[in-house]
């Protein structure tokens, strides 16, 4: 199967299972360069599981997956391709508590983008500044806030100037007052044109940048659309439900 | 602590000895009875100990035999050699400190100045001025590292590489009979020398060694991951001393007659293999307790195996065991003391042969007890260092 020039995500029936438990159950998806995608649902709909399998955190079962026109298989060398071309950001930021801020940020692109130490410390500098902690670089980890921590991670997964970046609940694991700092990067990020993947529950967010809405239950895609038409006439009950009730606090 | 600390105690609480004796010792009627037998058992036990060093026990055997315990029968003429070597690691020891520990003021006095100390003791004159050398060349390390630390660092750590083979190379000398450093064949060392050596080697070799046994536990690979598991649960089934009778009466049935391994080497191949299974189960713990997460954040970034491995969760796995692996250095320490029973002369092993002269017949009290101050003093010096380190490293925090 052929990639379009506009597409850079291609999901088409992926599934997958966790021994018996049917956790994706036939997953289909295009996205578009520069698309903004929020991915929404109940707990343990899938939703980390499939963006898990974009990067090969996860592996799929059946299907197929097309990222940026390499198809995702057995294949070391596309699984390494493709985990360079996006970047990943997790709920528990999963810094590493041993190097700092800089070094966090500067390993990867030194020794898998083969840049000089010179060149990544550059680039991890502006990024830092870019997420409006430039002070912080000679900090360990455990030093900072989460807020600050989580947005070192955007740093870090930028600093491999990914095409894609996924992000999975990037807010759930930080104090209210520190989820507008994370969710302000990510907008800024959004507007940037970078192509995003946007697992998470902050509807306001959502309603601003994103370009497509994905509703998951059960390992389904229930219901897609714009925010303007998830938000104001959603079609299945399902989602009506779940908007009702998040939307309600 | 130190909060703790800041805010004093109402002036009651704060009156003293009295008041923490009564209260930690005195507070019932059991406690008063078993303090004041415990007191009685320490008293008897001190004074039994201390009566018996000082006018009983006969201290010769120890300042006769100095040289034996140092170094067993390594020849006399060639032991500059050693010296040398060692003043080559005390010169490192005074860089690195400069270098790593420049806050460490009271580890560092201690350390360059323990063989100016050790000179008081009753070594005999030659000994002392090499002592004294020792710590001199010490000072002079730590004196070049403190002016040029970021210049010396890679120099310093590279001389740490080599120190090893430096050092056995000076022991074991390198040119036939007639030239500089004549060989000194296996069999004459001996001592602490001996125990050392034995130490240094299981360490460095069983390290690596076992964190390789530890990823091969968890390899992919089934081979591979047999293999390590066969490995580890044997050697650990079996205790150190049955492998070192292995390796000195079982070995040669297994290599071509002509090719004999030297009987310090068997001892040391023994020692690492036996230390290694044991590193590899706790740095296997150490990998289980780092979050997936950490797994996870490094494969997304595009590392692969092997560097997430060397950057991202080796360093946190040793970190986090460090107390635990100073545990089995010491225990390695104090282990090879079973060589004397395949018949080298290590400490323990030397003590027999001082005691089988005619002239210390009967002198076992004294050379036992020499030994296990030697002992005891570089385990505690192990452990002691180590804390430092831990501290420095903020092991358990963060
Ligand atoms: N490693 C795993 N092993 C077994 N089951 C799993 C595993 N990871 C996730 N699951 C299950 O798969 C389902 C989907 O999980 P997940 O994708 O994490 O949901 P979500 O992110 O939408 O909350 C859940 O029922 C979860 O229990
Ligand atoms: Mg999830």
């Amino acid at each position: 199967m052929l990639q379009d020039r506009d597409t850079i995500i291609t999901a088409r029936e992926v599934h997958k299972w966790y021994g018996n438990f049917h956790a994706l159950k036939g997953i289909d998806m295009d996205v578009k360069r520069r698309e903004v995608i929020v991915i929404f649902g109940p707990s343990g709909s899938g939703k980390s599981t499939f963006i898990r399998t974009i990067n090969r955190l996860e592996e799929h079962q059946r299907g197929q997956i097309i990222v940026d026109g390499i198809e995702l298989s057995h294949d070391v060398r596309n699984i390494e391709q493709i985990r360079m071309d996006t970047g990943m950001v997790f709920q528990q930021f999963n810094l590493f508590p041993h190097l700092t801020v800089m070094q966090n940020i500067t390993l990867s692109p030194i020794q898998v983008r083969k840049w000089t130490k010179e060149k990544a410390e550059e680039i991890a500098l502006q990024l830092l500044g870019r997420v409006g902690i430039p002070e912080q670089a000679h900090k360990y980890p455990g030093q900072l806030s989460g807020g600050q921590q989580q947005r070192v991670a955007i740093a870090r997964a930028l600093a491999m100037q990914p095409k894609i970046m996924l992000f999975d609940e990037p807010t759930s694991a930080l104090d209210p007052e520190m989820i507008k700092e994370v969710l302000d990067v990510m907008v800024e990020l959004a507007k940037s044109g970078m192509t995003m993947l946007v697992v998470t529950h902050e509807m306001g967010f959502a309603r601003a940048v994103a370009d497509r809405m994905f509703f998951f239950d059960q390992g389904q895609i229930v219901e897609s659309g714009t925010p303007e038409e998830i938000f104001k006439e959603p079609k299945e009950e399902r989602t009506k439900l779940f908007l009702s009730q998040i939307l309600s606090h | 602590m130190t909060q703790a600390n800041s805010v004093l105690p109402p002036l009651a609480e704060r009156s003293g000895i009295l008041r923490w004796l009564r209260k930690n010792l005195f507070g019932s009627w059991l406690d008063a009875a078993l303090t004041i037998i415990g007191a009685i058992i320490i008293y008897w036990a001190i004074k039994g100990f201390l009566t018996w060093a000082f006018t009983v026990a006969e201290w010769e055997v120890i300042s006769a035999n100095m040289r034996l315990i140092m170094i067993g029968q390594y020849p006399l003429e060639q032991v500059g050699q050693l010296w040398i070597a060692l003043g080559f690691l005390m010169f490192l020891t005074g860089n690195s400190l400069a270098i790593w520990a420049r806050k460490s003021y009271f580890t560092t006095i201690l350390l360059l100045a323990s063989p100016a100390l050790l000179a008081l003791l009753p070594f005999g004159d030659d000994p002392r001025k090499w002592l004294i050398i020792l710590s001199v060349t010490g000072v002079i390390g730590w004196g070049m590292g403190w002016s040029k630390p970021e210049a010396l660092g890679r120099i310093v750590i590279l001389g740490w590489v080599l120190s090893l083979p430096v050092f056995i190379l000076l022991t074991r000398g390198f040119t036939p009979e007639d030239g500089i450093m004549p060989i000194v064949g296996t069999n004459l060392w001996g001592g602490l020398l001996l125990t050392f050596l034995l130490t240094v080697v299981g360490i460095l070799f069983s390290f690596p060694l076992g964190v390789l046994l530890a990823l091969g536990r968890r390899s992919e690979l089934p081979v591979i991951r047999l293999a390590s598991i066969t490995y580890i649960e044997l050697v650990r089934g079996v205790p150190l001393i049955t492998i070192l009778f292995m390796a000195q009466l079982m070995l040669p049935l297994f290599l071509p007659p002509n090719v004999t391994i030297d009987r310090v080497l068997r001892a040391m191949v023994g020692i690492t293999l036996f230390s290694a299974a044991y590193l590899a189960e706790n740095v296997r713990g150490g990998l289980q307790a780092i979050p997936k997460g950490q797994f996870e954040a490094a494969q997304a970034l595009g590392l692969n195996g092997a560097q997430t491995m060397v950057f991202i969760i080796l360093p946190q796995a040793l970190r986090l065991i460090i107390p635990i692996l100073v545990g089995q250095f010491i225990a390695v320490f104090k282990d090879t003391a079973l060589v004397a029973i395949v018949g080298l002369f290590d400490l323990v092993g030397i003590a027999k042969t001082v005691l089988a002269q005619p002239d210390f017949l009967g002198l076992q009290r004294e050379v036992y007890v020499f030994i296990s101050l030697i002992y005891w003093v570089l385990s505690y010096g192990m452990s002691y260092l180590s804390q430092r380190l831990e501290e420095k490293l903020g092991v358990g925090k963060r």
